[in-house]
């Protein structure tokens, strides 16, 4: 096998792609685990059929920055007995299905350093993943984890917010690779979008920083509408909540499946069509 | 009186060796270096001090008294045992020393409402108090759990004019109601100032937590030597998150004859798996932006603890805490719940003092550590609190009202 550092990676590949097709690459978000395993299995593998980038979960006990439905999600994750082992199989069932997908781990800081750096890079990439986002390690704190990332060539993605200054937003992208993942609103995941012009703005101000590094924009798409919207300015649209809402809607994996692929295809539709 | 030198300062960012820091979400970073900002300039502004002392002197009740407990000493026989009397200011405990510092600072910053955490209430109440003072709008977060064994606290609140926000999540108590006040400060930043309670979180809340009570130990350390004429060769104080430690302990940090014990929450026993002892019985984690000892499982999820002060039932403790115990700077002890029962009914007896169920456990360890000294030393224990807000958990223990529950 080939040194995957020499390679371009994946996600610029992806993104390359969605420019290509003159459309925005949509990046669906679920937890692993959620409701349990061989369920989970199937509705990412379901959900990776209509996304370009597929965002998997890492379960955690205090998800600081999500709303009830994603806090909801890695609470139902856990009481199933979901172990980071199983997110790294997880992963590699979607790989293994889907070679050009792009695929980022997220999560909270505290489950990587318990494992230590080192070894969740070695195990993230070898599962297959392609870049890996963690809430809570901001640019400065990057020392604990940056060089294990780069070592084993995992893209950091990092989050950039209304509140970032011109000073944060250079920071964050010094560090970044992969993309820029920008939280549309002050707010929780799940919550619901502010004014979409000054996210455009911002998303604009971003981009003429951020050195061709693309800009996906997530926290609080729930329609195909605002999808099509937030698609026309942003190279991706990130659907979490709206998806993961699905879950908890029906006992059964064969109806989550179902109501989650329309759902999934009506979004990849959106980010495709023109505003 | 007071000394405002800011002396064992943290690095730039917040770190106390590989301890604390800032990992939190983007959005809060600014938040953040706005109020540390803040901070710095009050901090070298003498008006903000003329205020703040002002309101402590005549608000608070401030100096508060180091009493000689000689029934106590007596009682225990050892060494002399002095209790700091934190449990004598407004609002019965130490907590209104910092929501008075961080309650002015949200006033210069502009801040029209303010947010908290409570796990026994009594941080709660201080800010709730320190708003209606300031007329600031005020929401508390508080786990359920914690609001069914502090209701007197969560009604004290309510009269104060705050609205006390039940967290369902979780294990429904302290860290669950931190993790709902982040979300909230992450939608509300802009108007909303978040008084942070213990000295743990993101970088500056450590080093401000700690700073505003420092007039604990300055205190106890002048009058110790007015008093006894000498230093107390042990200081006391319970953990949970270390406001209270810091604010007795911090002071003591240069003068090598004085040994710095942190009393944690045993619960059941330390071996028993329900506990609060995250010095004794965690590794080093990342919750709540900073980096500190956690009670964690292998994968590092946070696991719930047990105690049964609500004030001490926390999974993690303030990373200075845990790197003056890395440097061996500080001993462990630690007292069961039984423990504190116990020391709660001694102290109650001889020196007529109810203390809360929290500083019951630094009292515990205070008396077995002064029994084990000769009767010419000195132990210096913070009364961390008064325990008028435990009563109905200690009528329970003793059986002298139904378990509800």
């Amino acid at each position: 096998m080939s040194n995957p550092i020499a390679r371009p990676s994946r996600l610029a590949a992806v993104f390359e792609r969605c420019k290509q097709e003159g459309r925005s690459a949509l990046v669906g978000y679920l937890t692993a685990g959620d409701p349990d395993v061989p369920t989970s299995e199937a509705l990412l593998l379901a959900l990776a059929e209509q996304s370009d980038i597929l965002e998997i979960g890492m379960p955690f006990s205090d998800p600081m920055a999500d709303g009830p439905v994603i806090q909801a999600a890695s609470e139902r994750a856990l009481e199933a007995g979901t172990h980071i082992a199983d997110v790294f199989a997880l992963t590699k069932t979607v790989r293994d299905a889907h070679p050009d997908l792009g695929i980022v781990l997220m999560g909270y800081a505290n489950v990587p350093y318990a494992m230590g750096f080192d070894i969740f890079s070695e195990r993230a990439k070898a599962a297959g993943a392609d870049g890996v986002l963690i809430v809570d390690i901001p640019a400065e704190e990057g020392n604990i984890c940056d060089a294990s990332l780069k070592q084993h060539g995992l893209d950091r993605i990092m989050l950039l917010s209304p509140t970032s200054t011109d000073e944060r937003i250079k920071l964050a992208c010094a560090c970044a690779s992969g993309f820029i993942y920008y939280v549309s609103l002050n707010g929780i995941t799940g919550a619901d979008m502010g004014d979409m012009q000054g996210i455009q703005d911002k998303v604009k101000h971003i981009k003429c920083i951020s050195n061709d590094l693309p800009v996906c924009v997530g926290f609080g798409v729930k329609t195909p509408g605002q999808a099509t919207q937030v698609a026309a300015f942003s190279d991706g649209v990130v659907v979490g909540s709206h998806f993961v809402g699905h879950i908890p809607q029906a006992d059964n994996k064969a109806d989550i499946c179902g109501a989650l692929s329309v759902s999934a295809a009506s979004m990849r539709k959106a980010v495709g069509a023109i505003a | 009186m007071y000394n405002l030198d800011i002396t064992h300062a943290p690095d730039e960012g917040g770190h106390f060796g590989k301890f604390g820091g800032r990992f939190a979400a983007e959005t809060l970073m600014q938040p953040l270096k706005d109020i540390e900002e803040a901070f710095y300039e009050a901090w070298a502004d003498e008006d903000f001090h003329a205020e703040r002392l002002d309101l402590l002197k005549n608000y608070v009740g401030r100096a508060t008294p180091l009493y000689h407990a000689k029934q106590l000493t007596a009682a225990v026989g050892g060494a002399q045992i002095y209790l700091k009397r934190e449990d004598l200011t407004h609002t019965g405990a130490h907590k209104i020393n910092n929501t008075i510092g961080q309650g002015l600072l949200a006033r210069r910053m502009g801040k029209k409402r303010v947010i908290a955490e409570t796990g026994a209430g009594q941080h709660g109440v201080a800010t709730a108090t320190v708003a209606a003072m300031f007329g600031m709008q005020c929401d508390i977060y508080m786990g359920r759990e914690d609001m069914a064994r502090q209701m007197p606290n969560v009604l004290r609140m309510r009269l104060l004019g705050a609205n006390v926000i039940p967290v369902d999540s979780g294990t429904a108590t302290l860290k669950d109601a931190v993790n709902e006040a982040l979300r909230n400060w992450v939608a509300t930043c802009e108007d909303t100032f978040y008084i942070f309670g213990t000295a743990a979180g993101p970088h500056p809340y450590p080093l401000l937590v700690r700073q505003f009570h420092t007039v604990i130990g300055q205190e106890a350390r002048a009058q110790c030597l007015d008093q006894a004429g000498r230093l107390p060769d042990v200081a006391v104080a319970c953990v949970g998150g270390g406001s209270n430690a810091m604010g007795l302990l911090h002071p003591f940090r240069d003068d090598a004859s004085v040994r710095l014990v942190a009393v944690e929450a045993a619960g059941y026993g330390l071996e028993s798996g329900q506990h609060a002892a995250s010095l004794a019985k965690g590794k080093a984690g990342i919750l709540h932006g900073n980096l500190t000892f956690l009670l964690e499982d292998d994968e590092g999820q946070v696991q719930g603890t047990h105690s049964i002060s609500a004030g001490l039932d926390y999974p993690g403790v303030g990373p200075e805490l845990a790197y003056m115990f890395e440097q061996g700077r500080l001993e462990l002890d630690a007292s069961t719940d039984e423990d504190a029962m116990e020391a709660l009914q001694l102290l109650t007896r001889k020196e007529g003092i109810i203390p809360a169920l929290e500083s019951s456990h630094a009292i515990a360890a205070g008396a077995r550590i002064a029994k084990s000294m000769a009767a010419d030393q000195i132990v210096l224990i913070n009364l961390s609190g008064r325990g008028d807000k435990d009563m109905n958990t200690v009528f329970k223990h003793l059986g002298w009202v139904e378990d509800a529950s």
